[in-house]
């Protein structure tokens, strides 16, 4: 846009330099920590773990944890739309239960029933979550909370209890997604690469991502700007939905079954890893790429602990929370240095 | 089409771009508006103005589809004309797609996100497979910033700049869009003077390519410098509408006060009585109070049983002054001095310790805890003094609530009543009661008769005459013209966040008052500073 009139306008001899409330070197450090602390840091757990353990970097160590890491990433991924806007959504991990069980159900009808099931269903309730937020301006956390018991209801309904387990065909295409290898790297870590580059694309580079940004940074003011807060809100808990929904399939994939009792908690692992990779939770700020290096802490502090062996599993929990605690705090000093929360 | 409103015959307008006829708005139990006339030409600046409360921001949001009309009451009259025809905006989103664009008061803008961004949100461009390009939109965002007179990164973070800069994104933003009609609320509320100087260019090209401009200032000097036509709101009616330039500023401030200049009334309209005794030392004295684009070197003094009134049109810095005062807004410089020493300022409880009471504006935001009782309503602020050990001391605390009860003379049930559900006037003499407690030397009024029925507010008045009777210092803060020259023994008279004139004694007239209000500006007057009142 210009303004090309012979214009009234007097030439401005003097302009005003927008620079000095921001900026100082320590908000500038600020600014550095608060986007790569979780990088630095997952670099230095790798090299700790790496020296401290022979078992750490073996090529099967290393797959195996980039497979368990891609399900987690996977819906890491919708969550950081979510919390971008300003929202949270609960629901994920019954949906990705619930999305494991359908794919395995619908794998015997072929792989396309196989992940358009789960798709299809994880991501109407998303749909709806969003609706109920958006439209009805209903608390995130309650509608998401609902969705999340509704889900494993459903979930309970259609195994009979979880009595029932549904395999799936282990020479099936469907059962490569999860099982395949290419160039040696599992099948489900290249989807989720893949995943990751369209995700930050799309919210860096599309108008959408705009509008999400907007939304969590200011939500009137976005809406007086002319932005679409009520479709956004509802896409981004859809979008949450599906990427809950595929990552439950792919896992359903990898395991040859689909196993009810899975993705308890996940909800609040995702909004963990999105957090420690420095996405603010009250909205407004963050990254993809984040979200990414969050899931892989995580998991390198849980392997780490596994590891160890002498240490009790249980205490994977009490590290995570912990660190999950140090860095919202963290997160919340920076931001005040910044003046950003 | 439907016709202009007559009273304009300037032939460089064009047609009438935007009107309304006899638009209504009600809300629960307030007519924000009723029945405003108002229409805006293609190219002309047109000035709309009023004092709080009379409806400038609700029309301005019925304009822009934040909020929507009441259904007509007989047809033709309650709808929007824009361009010819009826319309009705149900988002702010249509109103922009229909070419209304609005700059408001406060900036709305994401500050968490990039200038440019914040610039062309809605509208970047795009290249190839519909992604941003970025290149390009932080060029052109650099371009249309330069042509306003800034220069930064649009790369940052738009909180990163100062508030005038970015309402000059915000401006920026504005004029971007094809608009053909720009809204602009108080646009200059945070600008230095060159900023100001380059908004008012911006507004002469608008003009120049045939924008309607809706500008909303309390500022009368801009008002008279940029604006061609003038809408006087009050009370949610439009009582005037004309050129600018057939209205001197005397009738304007008449017009938005509502009050006649050289028009005698009698003593006695209002509750007040008399003068008080105005020959002790001050209690309070506030010196040089200063607060960046708010006050300007305020000083004033309140005798004990004296009622000093603080005049001036909505953002002249009274409430601002008064706020200074009871630490509530921290002056960058000045002092308050209470019984000869000084108040650590930008501290209530400081002001508090040393006898200063603010009864605020608004009420309901900053005063009552409407789900509470009126015992512990008015306990709430004395309870540091009537507890022992961290123990509330009941048998105390009833007898102080009973006698303010009595004292003030509060209409309720009993101590116990929520006080959500007293009637306006009670909810205000609660609050009193609340500052009472405390036993204050200086109480300051912020708008006390405001919102509340006839009845009431004579009991308010009649209160605060006696308060000053028993010795309080008071200040008056009150758009009621009439009330503040009758209850006040002095009256200072602020401009643009500055004093500008005292009244004493014979001069507290409603005459002196509205000439000083409408005096031109002094030509010391730095125009950097000026107040901002909410609306």
């Amino acid at each position: 846009m210009t303004i090309d009139t012979p214009s009234p306008v007097r030439p401005v001899d003097k302009v005003t330099e927008g620079e000095p409330l921001g900026a100082s070197r320590s908000e500038r450090l600020s600014a550095f920590a608060q986007q790569h602390g979780a990088l630095v840091t997952l670099v230095l757990a790798v090299l700790a773990a790496w020296l401290s353990f022979d078992t750490f970097m073996t090529v099967d160590n290393t797959q195996n944890m980039a497979v368990s890491s891609a399900f987690l990433a996977v819906v890491a991924l919708g969550m950081t739309f979510v919390i971008i806007t300003g929202g949270i959504d609960l629901s994920v991990g019954s949906l990705f239960a619930l999305g494991g069980v359908l794919a395995a159900w619908g794998s015997q009808y072929g792989t396309a029933v196989a992940l358009l099931l789960p798709l299809a269903v994880c991501g109407l309730i998303g749909f709806v979550n969003g609706l109920l937020i958006a439209r009805s301006r209903l608390a995130p956390f309650i509608v998401t909370l609902a969705a999340m018991l509704g889900a494993r209801g459903i979930l309970l309904a259609v195994t009979d209890e979880g009595s029932k387990t549904y395999l799936v065909d282990k020479d099936s295409f469907f059962a490569t997604l999860g099982q395949g290898k290419v160039l040696g790297i599992g099948a489900p870590v290249w989807i989720t690469v893949g995943l990751f580059v369209a995700g930050a694309v799309v919210l860096r580079r599309s108008r959408f991502g705009q509008y999400v940004y907007a939304v969590g940074g200011n939500e009137d003011a976005a809406a007086l700007m002319g932005a679409p807060v009520a479709r956004t809100k509802t896409a981004v808990y859809t979008l949450s939905g599906l990427c809950a929904g595929l990552a439950g399939a792919l896992n359903a994939a990898w395991l040859v079954s689909g196993v009810t009792i899975l993705g308890s908690g996940m909800e609040l692992e995702a909004i963990s890893a999105v957090v420690i990779g420095g996405t603010l939770l009250s909205g407004g700020f963050g990254f993809i790429s984040g979200s990414l290096v969050g899931v892989l802490l995580l998991k390198v502090i849980q392997n780490v602990i596994n590891q160890i062996g002498s240490l009790d599993s249980a205490y994977q929990q009490v590290v995570s929370g912990g660190f999950l605690a140090v860095v919202v705090i963290a997160q919340t000093w920076l931001g005040r240095r910044r003046r950003v929360l | 089409m439907p016709s202009t409103t007559g009273h304009d015959t300037r032939p460089v307008m064009g047609a009438a771009v935007l009107s309304v006829r006899g638009l209504s708005k009600t809300f629960p139990g307030v007519h924000a508006l009723d029945g405003v006339d108002f229409t805006a030409h293609a190219g002309e600046v047109h000035a709309l103005i009023g004092e709080n409360g009379a409806g400038k921001s609700t029309l301005i949001k019925v304009l822009t589809g934040v909020y929507r009309p009441d259904p007509a009451a007989t047809p033709g009259t309650g709808v929007i004309t824009y361009d010819g025809s009826e319309v009705e905006f149900t988002t702010p989103l249509a109103a922009q797609h229909a070419g209304i664009s609005t700059i408001y008061q406060e900036v709305n803008l994401v500050p968490l996100m990039s200038v440019a961004r914040n610039l062309f949100l809605g509208r970047e461009p795009r290249g190839r497979l519909g992604l941003i390009d970025f290149r390009r939109m932080h060029r052109e965002a650099e371009q249309a910033l330069r042509d306003l007179g800034v220069r930064v990164d649009v790369r940052r973070p738009l909180r990163e700049l100062g508030v005038g800069a970015q309402q000059m994104v915000a401006l920026a933003r504005a004029v971007a869009v094809d608009a053909r009609v720009v809204i602009m609320d108080e646009p200059t509320s945070s600008l230095e003077p060159r900023e100001v100087a380059t908004l008012f260019g911006v507004i002469r090209m608008l003009r120049a390519r045939g924008v309607a401009v809706i500008y909303v200032s309390h500022r009368l000097d801009e008002l008279y410098e940029v604006c061609d036509t003038v809408t006087v709101l009050r009370d949610g009616t439009s009582v005037h509408s004309g050129p600018i330039a057939e209205l001197d500023r005397l009738r304007l401030v008449s017009l938005m006060l509502g009050r006649e200049v050289g028009d005698v009334r009698d003593e006695g309209l209002t509750n007040f009585s008399g003068n008080h005794d105005t020959e002790a030392q001050p209690i309070l004295e506030a010196q040089e109070l200063t607060v960046h684009h708010q006050l300007r070197g305020v000083s004033l003094a309140i005798r004990p049983g004296e009622v000093v009134g603080l005049g001036g049109l909505l953002g002249s810095g009274r409430s601002e002054t008064a706020k200074a005062i009871a630490g509530a807004l921290p002056p960058d410089s000045g002092r308050v001095v209470v019984a000869g020493a000084a108040v650590r300022t930008g501290s209530t409880p400081a002001a508090i310790r040393a006898g200063v009471s603010l009864l605020p504006e608004d009420r309901k935001a900053e005063g009552i805890v409407p789900g509470l009782s009126v015992r512990e309503n008015i306990a709430l602020a004395a309870l540091p003094g009537l507890s022992r050990f961290g123990l509330v001391d009941e048998a105390r605390i009833d007898r102080v609530v009973d006698t303010f009860m009595k004292r003030l003379r509060i209409k309720a049930s009993g101590p116990h009543q929520r006080v959500g559900e007293l009637s306006g006037g009670n909810q205000q003499k609660v609050l009193l009661a609340r500052w009472l407690a405390m036993n204050p030397k200086v109480l300051l009024l912020d708008e006390p008769t405001r919102g509340i029925d006839v009845g009431a507010k004579a009991e308010v008045q009649k209160l605060i005459d006696e308060l000053a009777d028993d010795g309080l210092g008071v200040l008056l803060i009150s758009s009621d013209v009439e009330e503040l020259i009758e209850g006040s023994d002095r009256v200072v008279v602020l401009k643009d966040g500055a004093v500008v004139e005292e009244l004493t004694g014979d001069a507290v007239t409603e005459d002196r008052l509205l000439r000083a209000i409408a005096a031109a500006p002094a030509t010391t007057a730095d125009p950097r500073t000026r107040g901002g009142d909410d609306d």
